[in-house]
């Protein structure tokens, strides 16, 4: 029988088959779902339109419902729909659920957390799912959210639905999917201090288009994915969708094994690898030493160029937040440029997590705990002059026109997260940069587009930031 | 399930994503409610930048200011229609303001599932770019069991993709009726 790719495996087991071709269309198990404040309540609707007012959930322990979107503003309907999640979850009895309890119900912008280590609340999806134990090699999880696929740089399948396929899994705990083909992407040699995931997979969309990927599984290979941080892996798979990618996939090594062994809520998995004989649809090669740090343009992901090629273009506003860049290695990254230095555009910087907006409060710059004279990332941030917001998508997604960062006019930003289609931070007239958190902190302090080669030379040591 | 659908077009371009069809400032609406589904409806493409809206002019509108209801049935896309977010929110838009079809030359691989399985839309493929060659406002009509779409104001004639395995979902009306078909739900 002809060897099979890491989905196709994940695929196969799940259906109960040996083995399955790309193109198949196959029933599957569903391991874990995940719904936010966005999609949930239209998924909670027509899961009790289908299933009957007295339906309950297929597994009340694979469910996952974590409100991230639409916190941190005085609109009314946004507090409405966190309720509406709340009452689901006391009607089925999920465990796992983390309440913003900061929202309630009442009319005004609700007050942020008081401390990231005292609050139930996560913050967006893509981070905490890994950090609550619901990410593990070998299974897969759904999500009515198109970023699930960042869980994919653990080993898993994961994939973004909408509201009626995630309902039907809410009742069943299957879904049917058509297999794809797995496009390979290898990366040679070791990452460079001025390169972060950021800039590979910004090079991957620019090579193969917004829609290159389109029902299609991407695996990132090679000792330069080795290289990275498990949380600058997840930018890789993260961004799969910005490619039309179905899923991402990096392999499982030991840092994914020590993340997911101090983490899981479930004690085993299985670790699965493409097969010697697997097939690949595509396949491509990059080496290290020889990439450039990339921009993706305006208005679209694939619209790249190299960052030192746009070093005219004036920006007027920087912004490091979300799923993509919002996470605790791309906050060490920021700060190391950012250290010492004063931003010369309003700079808005939003933790992709509670537990990452508690390690900017409790790391140094080396991401170890800081003695009591030391500063912390949060503190070097503003001291640099950033303005440091509670977390959540934020303006990642633009929002309510209340929400923090929002682009209003005719702005240009540079920014740390995913997408750049028009309005899609804000106001339809304004244009985004999408880069990685060295590039665009550098940019912050010159006001235009800048090669984070000109500040960074070392090294930059996260440590355990982001694993335990 | 309609075979032959009739209507205006209304043109749009290549990768319209999510953000243009719903932006997500609207999103706070809750589609399960039918008083604030309807608003789906009203902010329809309302993303979409002003000289893209309603090619080959622009500049029109596609939902009217204040109504619910657009006076187009069928969109007309290029290349990846509907990429961007998960958001069903998007095929629900447009099926809200009254569009019954769209045909662009391939989808998103999420739009064109959530279309499907939520029995929305239907979401046709060309077998050629028909962006630049029908204008919005042509009169269409689309013939369905002879895989075709003509466009009466210009006396023309387009060949559809065959619509392929997912033909009984969309049949059947969306995935639960599907899986009630074939015994999977009660
Ligand atoms: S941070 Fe942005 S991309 Fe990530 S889940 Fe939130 S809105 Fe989506």
């Amino acid at each position: 029988m002809p060897g099979m790719t890491m989905t196709e495996k994940i695929l196969a087991k799940h259906a109960g088959r040996s083995h399955v071709d790309p193109g198949e269309n196959i029933w599957v198990d569903v391991d874990v779902l995940m719904t936010h404040d966005v999609c949930g309540p239209g998924t909670i609707g027509i899961f009790y339109e289908k299933f009957g007012k007295n339906a309950k959930v297929w597994d009340p322990m694979k469910v996952v419902v974590i409100p991230d979107h639409y916190i941190f503003t005085a609109d009314e309907k946004c507090h409405r729909n966190v309720q509406i999640l709340r009452d689901f979850v006391r009607e089925q009895g999920l465990k796992y659920y983390y309440d913003p309890e900061f929202v309630k119900n009442e009319p005004g912008m609700p007050n942020p957390y008081k401390d990231p280590t005292k609050t139930n609340y996560k913050g967006v999806c893509h981070k905490a799912l890994p950090e609550e134990g619901h990410v593990r090699p070998g299974e897969i999880m759904l999500g009515t959210d198109s970023h699930t696929c960042t869980a994919g740089a653990f080993g898993m399948f994961a994939s973004g639905v909408g509201n009626t396929d995630a309902a039907f899994t809410l009742g069943t705990g299957k879904t049917w999917l058509k297999v794809p083909p797995t496009m390979k992407f290898m990366f040679h040699g070791q990452i460079p201090p001025y390169l972060t995931a950021k800039d590979l997979i910004l090079a991957v969309i620019g090579e193969i288009g917004v829609d290159g990927a389109t029902y299609r599984s991407m695996y990132f290979a090679g000792d330069g994915v080795s290289s990275l941080t498990l949380e600058d892996r997840m930018t890789l798979t993260n961004m799969a969708i910005e490619a039309g990618g179905k899923n991402g996939v990096c392999d499982v090594d030991e840092k994914t094994l020590k993340y997911v062994r101090a983490r899981s809520n479930v004690p085993t998995w299985d670790v699965v690898k493409d097969d010697a004989g697997a097939k690949y649809i595509y396949e491509h090669e990059w080496d290290l030493a020889t990439m450039e740090p990339m921009v993706a343009k305006p208005h679209s992901p694939d619209n790249k160029d190299t960052a030192r090629n746009c070093s005219d273009v004036k920006v007027d506003r920087a912004y490091i937040g979300s799923c993509t860049g919002g996470k605790i290695t791309d906050m060490i990254m920021a700060a190391s440029i950012l250290k010492g230095n004063k931003v010369k555009v309003r700079t808005f910087v939003v933790p992709g997590s509670t537990e990452v907006h508690a390690d900017m409060k409790k790391l140094n710059l080396r991401g170890v705990e800081k003695g009591p004279n030391e500063k912390s990332i949060e503190d070097i941030l503003v001291d640099a002059g950033c303005l440091v917001g509670p977390s959540g998508c934020a303006a990642c997604l633009g929002g309510p026109a209340d929400t923090f960062g929002r682009l209003q006019s005719t702005e240009t930003c540079i920014s740390t997260t995913n997408r750049n289609f028009p309005g899609r931070m804000g106001s339809k007239s304004a244009a985004v940069y999408l880069a990685s958190p060295l590039t665009v902190a550098a940019s912050a302090l010159t006001g235009h587009v800048t090669d984070p080669r000109e500040f960074v030379s070392e090294p930059i040591e996260t440590g355990m930031a982001g694993v335990m | 399930m309609e075979t032959i659908i009739t209507g205006k077009a209304y043109v749009l371009g290549d990768n319209i994503d999510t953000d243009q069809i719903i932006p997500a400032q609207y999103l706070s609406f809750n589609p399960s409610l039918p008083e604030e589904r309807k608003f789906f409806g009203m902010y329809a493409n309302s993303g979409v930048p002003e000289n893209q809206a309603g090619l080959p002019q622009g500049k029109t509108p596609f939902v009217r200011p204040n109504e619910f209801k657009s006076d187009y049935t069928i969109v007309i896309g290029g290349k990846n229609f509907g990429c961007g977010s998960s958001r069903e929110h998007a095929p629900l838009a447009l099926a809200e303001a009254g569009i019954k079809a769209v045909i662009a030359e391939f989808y998103a691989r999420i739009f064109f599932r959530n279309s499907i399985n939520g029995g929305y839309l239907l979401p046709l493929e060309s077998t050629q770019r028909l962006v630049e060659k029908i204008r919005t406002g042509d009169e269409l009509e689309i013939d369905l069991k002879a895989g075709k779409v003509t466009n009466k104001t210009q006396k023309q004639t387009y060949q559809l993709q065959p619509v392929g395995d997912v033909l009984p979902i969309i049949e059947a009306g969306g995935v639960f009726d599907y899986a009630k078909k074939a015994g999977m739900l009660k």
